[in-house]
């Protein structure tokens, strides 16, 4: 069966050209990722808007980093449109799996936080840090009460 | 072997591939569009049980090693950045690789192959550091030495998620480079050349890029959020 190479546009030296333009593309959201993370690490009083807002940012890179990958390295923005969709369309699931079970996770804490006391308090100990050995699993958390 | 194609193309009337792709070309896309949602489930599920709980650990206290650096050094971010830039540069090459190929550039490909090759083991190397520090500070499957962001006891969730996801991740570098290994053996004994086209450079291009993309999403979800 008679097929064509996707390369039939443009010469080698204006796909190298694209390369080098999508790796710096990529280099530069990387830094500007790794810039908003050391950010939220100088800051840890930053208020919990702010961080979510940053993580937001980081997301919203790491999305546009993926789409450069697919796009360009993997060639995918030059393929038959017919093609792209069976690839694409099926990942629309994402859309729903993340926000279902996040937001089922989320109830789930509440749920716990809410209607189990122990759960609550339990996570709300102060412990300390173990000692680096693999015998102990269970770092010894900070009694609640005195044991006396 | 590349061929004009006008816009009105009847891809459907027979006589021609529809997608304009070869089948093994076509079937390394939808094995990696099932992997993907192998990897998915895998983060989501992190993710839930990361939203499941009052606090979780601090990945900028986590990961705050790099090799050979003194001990209280604190180094948030840099050695995974590193890492980071390592997997995006050996996608570079192989996609150049590629590019050598479509261009029957014999040499071309070789040079890229082995810099891709070079740069998976970098990359595989840097995470057997990584799991090697993480195990003498205590962490493993079913053991979290780590406390959550706000002093609590964190959970071996953190470490079982880790280790997994980046587990899973690591085994599939070390496939990729295999298999790019094989592809370097192909080129060097001719069986593209003689082939005609260098295709299969291409799919193995496709897996090495997917590497890449989950490398970004794993990173992200660990080692910045």
């Amino acid at each position: 069966m008679e097929y064509t190479t996707t390369q039939s546009h443009g010469d080698y030296a204006a796909i190298k050209k694209e390369i080098w333009k999508v790796t710096i593309i990529l280099s530069v959201l990387t830094i500007i990722e790794l810039s908003l993370g050391l950010l939220m690490y100088l800051n840890p009083d930053m208020n919990h808007s702010m961080k979510w807002a940053l993580k937001g940012a980081i997301i919203i890179l790491m999305l546009a980093k993926g789409f450069y990958i697919v796009a360009y390295f993997m060639h995918l923005k030059h393929e038959i449109r017919n093609m792209i969709m069976t690839i694409v369309l099926p990942l629309t699931l994402f859309v729903w799996f993340i926000i279902a079970f996040l937001y089922d996770g989320n109830s789930y804490n509440e749920l716990k936080n809410n209607y189990d006391r122990q759960y609550y308090e339990q996570s709300k100990i102060k412990a300390t840090k173990a000692e680096s050995s693999h015998e102990i699993t269970q770092p010894k958390t900070e009694q609640a009460t005195p044991t006396e | 072997m590349s061929t004009a194609i006008s816009a009105k193309t009847k891809w459907w009337g027979g006589g021609k591939s529809p997608f304009n792709v070869e089948y093994g070309k076509l079937m390394m896309w939808y094995f990696l569009m099932s992997d993907s949602f192998t990897f998915g489930a895998f983060l989501i599920s992190y993710g839930a049980a990361r939203f499941s709980a009052n606090s979780w650990p601090d990945p900028n206290e986590v990961f705050n090693t790099f090799p050979f650096a003194p001990e209280g050094v604190h180094a948030p971010l840099v050695f995974v950045s590193i890492m980071t830039f390592i997997l995006i540069l050996s996608s570079v090459t192989m996609v150049l690789a590629v590019q050598a190929g479509h261009h029957n550039d014999r040499k071309g490909v070789i040079r890229n192959l082995i810099l891709t090759i070079i740069g998976g083991f970098a990359f595989l190397s840097c995470q057997a550091w990584e799991w090697t520090h993480l195990f003498h500070e205590g962490a493993w499957w079913g053991s979290n030495p780590f406390l959550n962001a706000d002093g609590t006891q964190g959970t071996v969730n953190f470490t079982n998620f880790f280790f997994t996801i980046t587990g899973f991740h690591g085994f599939h570098v070390f496939t990729g480079v295999i298999i790019n290994i094989i592809m370097l053996i192909m080129t060097l004994n001719n069986v593209f050349e003689k082939r005609g086209h260098y295709l299969m450079i291409e799919k193995a291009g496709l897996y090495w890029h997917f590497v890449d993309l989950v490398w970004v999403f794993v990173f992200t979800c660990f080692y910045l959020i």
